[in-house]
């Protein structure tokens, strides 16, 4: 990849960490912090590896992506709407009652979301099945999930792991947000699923472990999983929960909760942001 | 009477029939031998896929392969398709209205011997409580074959409950109403008392229909196939019409069909209604017959709620 077309990912995924934080700003409520960890996943997954067309999201032959750890729908949302499946204008209005962005993704409601998701554990095996389709009716298309860490505490996740592996899904490239935080603490206190790679790799997964936020090896990553056959991929990125917010970074108290005006406003500036742009938000917000 | 099939196995020819016709797709988890799914397997491995013991998973693969455009039929025992993956269902396949087919086989007591972990009586009121489910079970084999057919042409996600032990044929003979999601089957016209029942129910509804017609007393019998939506033009007509209801079927009086009936007759046209079910208790290993003796699951048990019914008339 060239420095240049690295610097517009890197822009992109800027943008969509403050589509994330005007989100959950606005919504008072939200997800913020694994969220923002994969920024440059998503970023790369819509902009550069798959076939997607915003005009047509529904396109038959399409590659699909599920969001499994669904809580994180503000990096979903931003995303789609950065890469025009709707207005970025639409992002504030997450979890508002008269809003179709949901809480939690809704793929009867929203363009470009794929499967319903929230409950977690769930969506890894609606990727499965999508992938099970793809090769039984012999399309082309690419499935792509990203799971939590925390998320592989669910059994579920093992079943789909042991699923994808026994039918050869060479198609799927199932991502581990390594973050290291969930809710009551970090992964490793609270139930410790490590390592991934050595487990996806015992249920006969062909893994590759990267660090989340470089570009380069996201691409390497998903161009080695391209030439994997007979095997799913697991892609296990090692995250900064909160990348880009200073006072997010690493910081477990901000994985369900939303910044007040004064902290909007530190992580919009975190984020580049000049200050006329930062207030000229506030005048757009009313 | 003609000869007697479990719905499981009705259930599994019919995915045999209705495979050409229809391009779906059936998974399993690991019992394809007992929901008869094998018999499509055998016929179509290409277009079967055993998920293993694993019903959480089998039910949002499921989901990801109606996202496509493919219909799958998932079956499971019903403890284990409606219990067990119950979150998966609602959150994976009916929350999206997704067009997955479940065919759960096992439901209710005749299990048998197997016991209570089984013998699911909770799987009506666990799936009909979900928005924008269907909830369907057939009485015999003739009804099953055209439930399943019905269900691949429905929108939408359908619950379809199966029994393990043979019932006779009581919905081919003439007279009877083609099958039709939603709209119940009169399969016999009476005065005195409405005979409300499903799935295995319905042919013992019939025989308490006999006895009390020995006694003077006209019964009319629904086969109320589709528990959900819940035919409520059908039993409003009936209930004005006998004035007094029984509700027979091999649930759990809570939740299932007696407590639709209830719901849809309180609050259309209350009359005196008495529930035939299993009373609130788990099941026990035993053979069935014995069973459904244990439980009340019986034509002298209908017929006599049925006079109890009738006794609390005005």
């Amino acid at each position: 990849m060239n420095q240049a077309e690295k610097t517009v990912l890197a822009e992109t995924a800027n943008r969509v960490r403050i589509g994330i934080l005007d989100g959950v700003y606005n919504a008072g409520c939200g997800h913020p912090g694994g969220s923002l960890s994969i920024a440059e996943l998503l970023t790369y997954l819509y902009f550069k590896e798959m076939k997607i067309d915003p005009a047509d999201p529904k396109a038959a032959d399409r590659d699909r992506f599920v969001l499994s750890k669904g809580h994180t729908a503000p990096a979903l949302y931003a995303t789609l709407a950065e890469r025009g499946f709707f207005p970025v204008e639409e992002l504030k209005t997450l979890r508002k009652i008269d809003s179709r962005l949901q809480g939690h993704p809704d793929m009867k409601g929203i363009p470009g979301v794929d499967m319903s998701t929230g409950s977690l554990g769930l969506g890894i095996s609606a990727a499965c099945g999508m992938a099970l389709a793809g090769k039984t009716a012999g399309k082309d298309y690419r499935v792509y999930t990203i799971l939590g860490d925390g998320e592989s505490e669910e059994g579920q996740v093992w079943e789909a792991a042991m699923f994808a592996a026994h039918y050869k899904l060479d198609n799927l490239v199932a991502i581990v947000d390594w973050n290291g935080l969930q809710i009551d603490g970090t992964v490793e206190e609270v139930m410790n699923p490590t390592p991934h790679n050595l487990k996806f790799a015992a249920f006969g997964w062909n893994v590759i472990s990267i660090d989340a936020h470089d570009f380069d090896q996201i691409e390497a990553a998903f161009a080695a999983a391209r030439q994997v056959k007979g095997k799913p991929t697991a892609i296990i990125a090692k995250s900064v929960k909160g990348k880009g917010v200073s006072y997010m970074e690493n910081a477990v108290q901000w994985h369900g909760a939303a910044p007040k005006e004064d902290l909007y406003r530190v992580g919009l500036a975190d984020l580049g942001l000049s200050p006329e742009e930062i207030e000229g938000r506030f005048k757009q917000n009313g | 009477m003609a000869d007697k099939i479990a719905t499981r196995e009705a259930y599994g020819k019919a995915l045999v029939a209705l495979a050409d016709k229809y391009p779906f797709v059936v998974l399993d988890a690991d019992l394809a031998q007992a929901t008869k799914t094998c018999l499509f397997a055998k016929e179509h491995p290409d277009r079967f896929f055993d998920c293993g013991i694993a019903e959480g998973n089998m039910m949002s693969v499921a989901a990801g392969i109606a996202s496509t455009g493919t219909v799958p039929f998932v079956s499971s025992f019903a403890m284990f398709a409606a219990g067990r993956a119950f979150e998966q269902v609602r959150n994976s396949v009916a929350y999206p209205h997704l067009n997955v087919k479940i065919g759960a086989t096992h439901a209710g007591i005749t299990v048998g011997e197997d016991g209570a972990t089984h013998q699911c009586c909770e799987d009506f009121a666990l799936m009909r409580v979900i928005p924008g489910m269907t909830v369907i079970c057939p009485a015999d084999g003739p009804e099953t074959y055209a439930a399943v057919e019905a269900a691949l042409k429905w929108d939408g996600p359908v619950y379809l409950r199966f029994g393990r032990f043979a019932v006779p044929e009581v919905t081919a003979g003439e007279g009877v109403a083609p099958f039709e999601i939603g709209k119940g089957r009169l399969l016999r016209e009476g005065t005195d008392v409405t005979i409300v029942a499903i799935g295995y129910m319905v042919h013992l509804a019939l025989e308490a229909a006999d006895a009390l017609a020995a006694e003077g007393i006209c019964a009319e019998v629904i086969d109320l196939h589709t528990l959900k939506p819940i035919d409520a033009e059908l039993l409003v007509k009936s209930a004005t019409k006998t004035g007094a209801v029984v509700t027979a079927e091999e649930h759990n009086i809570i939740g299932g069909l007696g407590s639709a009936v209830s719901e849809t007759l309180a609050e259309n046209r209350p009359v005196p209604l008495e529930r035939v079910g299993v009373r609130d208790v788990f099941g026990r290993s035993g053979k069935v017959p014995q069973l459904l003796e244990f439980y009340g699951l019986t034509s002298a048990e209908i017929a006599k709620r049925a006079k109890a019914a009738i006794a609390r008339k005005n």
